[in-house]
């Protein structure tokens, strides 16, 4: 039987505000273990959550960002149970009415094996604001847990999608495509080691062709897009040998162990709580007017498909590259500063997406980073254009760029790569050519076009690769006829 | 200093006498403090006292006045209900849970005194987390009543209610949740008000439930509550709940009241549903007497209904243990409070620690709000019960088209006897039939002395007439309830023997 495999996914951002979501303690990453838990965090009697504004224009921005309906009016709901991490004995998160309705993003599936590359829309179902819980700690103190509260608190928008990924591929795509707009908008430093992106999949199978989904479960925090495509993928395959197998599934939460790269489920006892959610009766209701929404919107930066868009119709390029630009704002940032410092659009495009993201992705580097800056990509491109370098003596020069080794003019003076235009030098070197290879014209008058291409080849060779190819061409068409 | 002069004074009265140095704060403070040492163990009204730190503001207060920039409150001794978290001071809300719990910062009520320069006597005995109508559930020991010591304080303000009654401080703070103010006023003989909801800030009060919870003054007269109001009332950010609008000087009516008839032209709605089967009827009729003499001060009466108000205690029981099973739930024994000495893991401590920290009357209302919650039942109870309550408040909204202010008895009698409902806990809720309507509305409701009844005993004992009002109202129920204190001395009347 051909299976299809359906996932959803719910994604755990952390919002990049300065305070907690309900109080003013810190949010600072890596803090000494409760040095930022004030007494709120700490739960103690008495005390009263407080709503940061911060927090929910993040949560505006994303709604904007999606498309989404903001809620005029959104509910905080208490989430009940117990754990030594969750110091309330509850959660604070939206249950019946959240601040973020239906929203829809475009995703850009890359070329697999068996497969072109494609654009897909998913769904995204709903989006709200939450807090945090602390972090049970184990071995800190000698014969004990410990816990650390610096984390509870922190705000968090929890994104969810429709059931609408056919494969892993899918998913990872949307994650990655997810992952850099809640960054292109600011909402999200995006930093997965440090938990500020935690993706929760879930995945079920059913017969290719049938609508019922099948029995899902839930993989849990998820925390690299590498562990998310392998997760998935084991998964899948588990549940369709289950089936085959003639077992059944049942609903679970599991989790991803990149030692053994495989899924196992969780106590099924965590699936038993009832967690009797109900209206937190110390914050109302949040109200989000047009106003509201009209000012944050105000503060965003263009977003990704305008700018997309922007490309196409302002520099002439393809959807396709236009959206590979757009993947990141730091790629989309360098490709305009590029273009700004005299580079034409379509080469800067390409060598963007092509030289300078192998390399560095080959060094396991982030744009922003580039040791190549996109001034000096735009000069590269120009001593292309006015043909004072070939595109091979151009990845030179790139190469040299990228350790460092001074700025383009200096680098193609110093390694002699300026190529042969004068007309007289290359006249020669092909006489030259043409003397040494007589077989070879004769196969050319002989209708051989290949030929040709050979003796082009041999022009270049005795020019150490410096001459004009397309002076080249022209001359020793003229030659030959 | 006479004595018996000091403690019956109003707080405007010791204001006089501090501003006038006849008297200093010191002075005063060690006086009550004196009258605490001699009564507490046997009323048990007081379950904190920290002598240097009561001492401490006493002389600030000496200096303050000295400097030339003392308030209204400045000097004056006051005792806090054991809910409101007090910085460095044993915070326990009556509850073995926190039995050795010190709070590390101040309640919102607690801030406000301190910054009007008002004294902090100790803090009182309450039923446990609040949950109580006669301070029976405390895990600190009951409360005597100061007028029969056989008899029960009301509750959950009992110790607030008993330290005011005995004159153990000038006047105290209590919070009322279903009636926690007014039934103890009631059955103590003294004037209580419970603000309209979200008038004072609940940050630093430890919650019961929070959608019904609020704090309020326990003073012998209106114009004592008025001055203290002044203090408590206002918005604090801390609160998501506190409402923002102007400050407002509570007393400023209170002297405006002249001739004859005051309140001519007052519309005071009396809902039949209050003067029927349940009222005792001694009780009833010292509440008739009372809205009687209010005629003679120019009101005039309006019958009204209030048709869902026997709803009340069912939606109550509801609402408020759905709440406090919530609010409850970080007394789990892992950052404070009581953890068991020996536990198998991390549920056996969770387990161990609660059962061991709560008293039966706050099991049993985690229980029910647990239950009401579940999967299930939410839709059948926790969602009819919120409807419930709209439809409550709705009442109220129909009625003040018919009148300004609403009166009847604030409780269905007068303090029973100690055990008496201790097994018993509907009978017990019943004791709030009366008051816990405003609370489910938001609406606030007052206590005030009304006269005495005959009992099963041989005394008699104090009544209390509940004075509702509408949102944001209290000026006005201040001011109805100062102009019967003018003409009537119930308010003035102590318990014998503690002269």
């Amino acid at each position: 039987m051909e299976w299809e495999v359906v996932i959803g996914l719910e994604t755990h951002t952390q919002l990049k505000t300065n305070t907690k979501i309900f109080s003013g303690a810190s949010t600072t990453y890596g803090a000494e273990p409760n040095t930022q838990a004030c007494e709120v965090s700490i739960a103690l009697p008495g005390v009263l959550p407080v709503l940061n504004k911060q927090a929910v224009e993040c949560a505006i921005q994303f709604g904007l960002a999606i498309d989404a309906e903001i809620a005029p009016r959104s509910v905080f709901a208490r989430k009940n149970y117990f754990y030594p991490d969750l110091p309330k004995g509850y959660q604070i998160s939206q249950y019946e009415l959240p601040v973020v309705g239906k929203g829809k993003l475009t995703i850009q599936v890359p070329a697999g094996k068996h497969s072109e590359a494609y654009e897909k829309t998913i769904h995204i179902t709903r989006a709200h604001l939450e807090e945090d819980a602390g972090k049970s700690v184990h071995g800190a103190v000698e014969g004990m847990s410990g816990i650390d509260l610096n984390r509870a608190g922190t705000p968090l928008l929890e994104i969810v999608t429709e059931p609408d990924m056919r494969s892993a591929a899918e998913a990872v795509a949307y994650a990655k495509k997810l992952h850099e707009l809640v960054q292109w908008i600011g909402i999200c430093d995006g930093n997965m080691q440090e938990g500020s992106f935690r993706c929760d999949v879930n995945v079920s199978v059913r017969p290719k062709g049938t609508e019922k989904l099948g029995t899902r479960r839930e993989i849990k925090n998820l925390n690299s897009f590498k562990f998310m495509q392998q997760a998935i993928e084991y998964e899948t395959q588990w549940q369709i040998d289950t089936l085959e197998d003639g077992g059944k599934i049942q609903q679970a939460t599991v989790l991803f162990n990149p030692d053994t790269g495989e899924t196992r489920a969780m106590r099924s006892k965590e699936e038993a709580n009832d967690y009797r959610y109900f209206p937190d009766p110390d914050l109302l209701p949040l109200i989000v007017t047009e106003e509201d929404k009209a000012r944050v919107k105000a503060t965003m930066p263009e977003l990704p498909e305008a700018m997309k868009a922007r490309f196409e119709a302002d520099y002439g390029l393809s959807a396709y590259d236009a959206a590979a630009l757009t993947a990141s704002r730091d790629m989309a940032d360098y490709f305009v500063a590029a273009v700004q410092a005299g580079a034409e659009a379509k080469p800067a495009a390409n060598w963007v997406m092509g030289t300078l993201s192998a390399k560095l992705n080959a060094e396991e580097k982030a744009i922003a980073d580039s040791p190549v800056s996109a001034q000096q990509l735009a000069q590269l491109l120009k001593r292309i254009q006015d043909n004072t370098i070939s595109n091979n003596a151009a990845k030179q020069v790139f190469e040299a760029l990228w350790l460092a080794e001074g700025e383009v003019d200096e680098i193609i003076a110093s390694k002699g790569l300026k190529q042969e235009s004068d007309s007289g030098a290359i006249e020669a070197i092909i006489d030259g050519v043409l003397a040494a290879n007589p077989a070879m014209v004769e196969e050319f008058k002989a209708g051989k076009e290949k030929a040709f291409n050979a003796l082009v080849g041999q022009a270049m060779k005795a020019s150490k690769g410096k001459a004009n190819p397309a002076q080249v061409n022209e001359i020793l068409k003229k030659k030959l006829t | 200093m006479i004595n018996s002069s000091l403690i019956n004074s109003s707080l405007t009265q010791l204001s006089h006498m501090l501003a006038s140095k006849q008297i200093s704060s010191v002075e005063m403070t060690q006086s009550f403090l004196a009258r605490i040492q001699q009564y507490n163990p046997t009323i048990n009204a007081y379950i904190a006292l920290d002598e240097e730190k009561t001492m401490a503001q006493a002389a600030a207060a000496d200096a303050r006045i000295a400097a030339g920039n003392a308030e209204p409150l400045t000097g004056i001794p006051f005792a806090q209900k054991d809910i409101f978290c007090a910085k460095g001071w044993k915070t326990t809300c009556g509850s073995k849970m926190l039995a050795n719990f010190v709070a590390p910062y101040d309640a919102h009520v607690i801030s406000q005194f301190d910054a009007a320069g008002a004294v902090n006597l100790g803090k009182t005995n309450m039923d446990e987390f609040a949950m109580g109508s006669s301070n029976e559930t405390s895990y600190f020991g009951g409360v005597k009543n100061p007028w029969d010591f056989d008899r029960v304080p009301g509750g959950s303000s009992g110790g607030s209610a008993a330290a005011v009654a005995a004159r153990l401080c000038a006047a105290a703070t209590g919070t009322d949740t279903g009636g926690s103010i007014r039934q103890p006023a009631s059955l103590c003989g003294f004037t209580g008000l419970k603000p309209t909801y979200g008038l004072v800030s609940r940050y630093g009060m430890i919650a019961f439930a929070s959608s019904l919870d609020q704090a309020g003054p326990m003073a012998k007269s209106a114009e004592d509550c008025a001055l203290m109001m002044n203090v408590m009332a206002g918005f604090d950010a801390r609160d998501s709940t506190s409402l923002d609008r102007p400050k407002e000087d509570y007393t400023r009516g209170l002297n405006a009241l002249s001739g004859d008839q005051p309140l001519k032209g007052l519309r005071i709605g009396l809902p039949k549903e209050y003067f029927a089967e349940g009222l005792d009827a001694n009780v009833a009729k010292v509440v008739q007497d009372a809205i009687a003499e209010y005629r003679k001060l120019g009101a005039e009466t309006v019958d009204i209904s209030l048709p869902n108000s026997q709803l009340s205690i069912p939606v109550y029981y509801v609402l408020a243990p759905a709440e406090a099973s919530s609010n409850l739930s970080r007394y789990d024994g892992v950052r404070y409070g009581h953890r068991a000495a020996e536990y198998d893991d991390l549920m056996d401590m969770y387990m161990k620690s609660r059962a061991e920290g709560f008293g039966a009357e706050v099991k049993r209302r985690i229980l029910i709000g647990t239950y009401v919650l579940s999967a299930g039942y939410y839709d059948a109870y926790y969602l009819k019960a919120q409807q419930i309550r709209r439809l409550i408040a709705q009442d109220f909204t129909e009625a003040f088209k018919q009148c300004d202010i609403i009166m009847g008895p604030t409780a269905p009698s007068t303090a029973f006897k100690a055990g008496e409902k201790a097994d018993d806990p509907v009978a017990m809720y019943l004791q709030d039939v009366y008051t816990i309507a405003t609370n489910l509305a938001g609406l606030p409701g007052m206590s005030i002395p009304a006269g005495f009844a005959a009992n099963s005993g041989d005394k008699t004992l104090p009544v209390g007439l509940q004075i509702i009002g509408n949102y944001f109202d209290e000026a006005r129920m201040l001011d109805v309830a100062h102009a019967y204190q003018l003409t009537t001395d119930w308010h003035t009347q102590m318990p014998a023997g503690l002269e």
